[in-house]
C-alpha cells in the first residue's frame, strides 16, 4: 500500500518537475512582454521602431531602435558573410577529408570553441582584432568589420557542429551513385552530398544567425556602442543587446521601460528565428 | 575536372587550417600574454581595489554552480524521466515540452538577465544576489540538462527494464536502481556542460547577481563570479593585466571542463560496447 503511494507520489513530481521548462516559458514572455508593452504605448510601436534617434537623456527624450537594429542586422550579416563558408567548409573536411588521426584532435577542439566564454571571446576581440583591424584599415578600430569578424569566429562551433552531422547523415548511396558515375571524391562530395545535406545545413546557418544576433558581452567590447545610424564597415554601431546592457545599469523610468521593450523586440526576432529554426529541422529528420 | 577536385580539396583545407588556427592563436595568446601576470596577490583571501583578488570571484563562481544545479538538476533529470519512462508516445504534453526546452535553447543569454531582472530581482523582491543570479542560470542549463538525460535514458535498452519488472520490482525502483546507473555517465556529461556554461556567463548574470566583488554572506547577497569580474576588469580599461590573467584562469576552466566531458563520454561509450 505505501509502495503503490509512493510510486504515484514519485509520477506526479516527474511531471511537475517536467512542465518546469512550460511554466519558464510562460513568465518569460508574460514578464517580457508586460514589462516592455507600457513604453511601446508611451513612445508609440511604429516611433520606437522606426525613430532614427536614440537620446534617453535629452528633453525630451527621444527613443529610437532603428539604429541599434540595423547595426545588428549588419553585424549578424558580417558574420555569416564570414562565418558560413568558412564553417561549412570546415564541417565538410570533418565529415569528408579528415584522416581518422587527425579528427581525433580537430573534434574536441570545435568543441572546445563552442565552450569558451563570449567574454573571453570578446576580450580577445579587444586586445587583438581591435588593433589590428585600426593598423590595416585606419579608424579606431572598434567597427562594424571588427565585430562581423568576431562573431563569425564565435559562430563557427555551431554551424560546424550542425553542418557535420546533416552531411554524416546523408545516405551513403549518394555518394556511391556518384563515384560509380565517375565522379572524383572531391566532386562526389561537394556536388551530390552537400547539396543533399542542405536542409540541415541551413537549420545551421539559421542556429548561427540566432547566436550573432543575441550575443552580447563580445559584441559590446568590439563594436565601439555608439547609437547613432550605421555609416560605414569601418565606423562604430551599437546592437540591440549592447543597448540593452550598457544603460540598464542606471536607467530608470521610461528609459528602463524602453530598454526592456528592446528586449522585447530582441525576443521576437529571437522567436522568429528559433521557428524557422524547428521547421529546418523538422524536415531533415 | 581535375582542376576543379584540386580547388575544391585547397578551398575544404584551407577552411580548416584557418579554423583550427583561430583557436589556437586564441588560446596562445591569453596564455604567453596572461600567465606572466598571474601572481599570488591575484589569490589574496580579501578582495581590495589594490590587489583586486580573484579569490572571491573563484568562490562565489562555485556557489552559484552548486546553486544552480541544485535548482536544474533534479527538474532536468525528471523531466527527462517523464519524457522516457513515463509519458506515453503522442501525447501532447511531450510535445509542448520539447518545444518549450528548444525555444529556451534558443534564448540569448542577454533575455534571460532581462527576465531575472524583471522577475526574480523585481518581481520577488530579491534585489541583486546569488540567489537570483542562480535561478535565472538554471532555468537557462534546464534545456541542456533535459536533452541529455533524455538522450541518454532512450539509449538504455529496454532488457534491462522488463528484466527489472520480471523480477518484480516496481517502476520506481527499476528507475532509481536499474536505469538510472547505467544513463548516468550520459547524465554527468550534460551537467558538466552545463558547469562550462555557468562558469562563462556574463550577459545574464550582471543585472540578477549584481558585481558585488566580495564573497556573498548569504543567498540574498550580491556577489561577481569570475567572468563577470573579468568584464569589469577590461571594461574599466585600467586593468588590462588583470584580465588577462581572469582570462587565463577562465581558458584554463574551460578546458579542464572539455577534458572531463569528453572523458566521461567516452568511458560510457566504452561500458556501452562491453555491457
Amino acid at each position: 500500500m505505501k509502495k503503490n503511494f509512493l510510486e504515484k507520489f514519485m509520477a506526479i513530481v516527474f511531471f511537475i518537475s517536467a512542465t518546469a521548462s512550460i511554466i519558464s516559458v510562460i513568465l518569460i514572455c508574460v514578464f517580457m512582454f508586460t514589462g516592455g508593452i507600457p513604453a511601446l504605448r508611451e513612445i508609440g510601436l511604429f516611433n520606437f521602431i522606426f525613430g532614427r534617434k536614440w537620446s534617453p537623456s535629452n528633453v525630451p527624450p527621444s527613443f529610437g531602435i532603428f539604429p541599434m537594429i540595423l547595426g545588428s542586422i549588419y553585424v549578424t550579416l558580417g558574420a555569416i558573410i564570414i562565418g558560413v563558408p568558412i564553417g561549412v567548409l570546415t564541417a565538410i573536411f570533418l565529415s569528408k577529408f579528415c584522416p581518422r588521426k587527425i579528427y581525433r584532435y580537430i573534434k574536441p577542439a570545435v568543441n572546445l570553441m563552442a565552450g569558451i566564454p563570449s567574454i573571453v571571446y570578446g576580450f580577445f576581440g579587444m586586445v587583438v582584432l581591435v588593433p589590428f583591424i585600426s593598423n590595416v584599415f585606419g579608424g579606431n578600430g572598434n567597427s562594424i568589420l571588427t565585430a562581423s569578424i568576431l562573431l563569425g569566429i564565435m559562430i563557427l562551433p555551431t554551424i560546424i557542429g550542425l553542418s557535420e552531422s546533416a552531411i554524416n547523415s546523408v545516405q551513403k548511396s549518394y555518394y556511391e551513385g556518384a563515384i560509380a558515375l565517375g565522379a572524383s571524391h572531391e566532386t562526389a562530395v561537394m556536388f551530390t552530398v552537400v547539396p543533399a545535406a542542405k536542409s540541415g545545413i541551413l537549420a545551421s546557418i539559421v542556429l548561427g544567425i540566432g547566436r550573432a544576433i543575441g550575443e552580447t558581452m563580445a559584441v559590446v567590447m568590439v563594436a565601439g556602442n555608439q547609437a547613432r545610424m550605421p555609416n560605414g564597415i569601418l565606423r562604430g554601431i551599437r546592437t540591440l543587446t549592447a543597448n540593452i546592457v550598457m544603460e540598464m545599469g542606471y536607467a530608470a523610468d521610461l528609459h528602463r521601460e524602453a530598454l526592456i521593450a528592446t528586449g522585447v523586440v530582441l525576443f521576437v526576432f529571437i522567436l522568429l528565428i528559433n521557428g524557422i529554426f524547428l521547421i529546418l529541422k523538422r524536415r531533415m529528420n | 575536372m581535375n582542376k576543379y577536385t584540386k580547388i575544391i580539396k585547397g578551398f575544404v583545407i584551407l577552411s580548416a587550417i584557418l579554423t583550427f588556427s583561430v583557436l589556437l592563436i586564441l588560446i596562445g595568446y591569453i596564455l604567453i600574454k596572461g600567465i606572466p601576470h598571474m601572481d599570488t596577490s591575484l589569490f589574496a583571501l580579501e578582495f581590495s581595489t589594490e590587489n583586486l583578488s580573484l579569490f572571491p570571484a573563484i568562490i562565489t563562481t562555485l556557489m552559484m554552480i552548486f546553486l544552480s544545479l541544485l535548482i536544474a538538476c533534479p527538474l532536468g533529470v525528471f523531466t527527462g524521466f517523464y519524457l522516457v519512462e513515463y509519458a506515453k508516445s503522442g501525447n501532447k504534453v511531450v510535445e509542448i515540452i520539447r518545444l518549450t526546452t528548444e525555444t529556451l535553447s534558443g534564448i540569448p543569454s542577454i533575455v534571460y538577465g532581462l527576465f531575472g531582472l524583471l522577475f526574480f530581482v523585481t518581481a520577488l523582491g530579491w534585489s541583486f544576489s546569488l540567489i537570483a543570479g542562480a535561478f535565472t542560470l538554471s532555468i537557462m542549463i534546464l534545456p541542456l540538462i533535459i536533452r541529455s538525460t533524455e538522450e541518454v535514458l532512450i539509449a538504455v535498452p529496454n532488457s534491462l527494464r522488463e528484466a527489472s519488472f520480471g523480477l518484480g520490482a516496481g517502476k520506481l525502483r527499476t528507475i532509481f536502481r536499474i536505469v538510472l546507473p547505467s544513463a548516468m555517465p550520459g547524465i554527468l556529461t550534460g551537467i558538466i556542460l552545463a558547469i562550462g556554461r555557468i562558469v562563462g556567463e556574463t550577459a545574464a548574470l550582471i543585472y540578477t547577481a549584481g558585481t558585488v566583488p566580495q564573497i556573498p554572506d548569504n543567498l540574498f547577497s550580491s556577489g561577481r563570479t569570475l567572468a563577470i569580474h573579468m568584464y569589469v576588469l577590461s571594461s574599466e580599461g585600467l586593468y588590462t593585466n588583470k584580465a588577462y590573467a581572469t582570462a587565463v584562469i577562465l581558458l584554463l576552466v574551460v578546458i579542464g571542463i572539455n577534458g572531463l566531458s569528453s572523458y566521461v563520454a567516452k568511458r560510457f561509450s566504452k561500458e556501452n560496447v562491453n555491457g
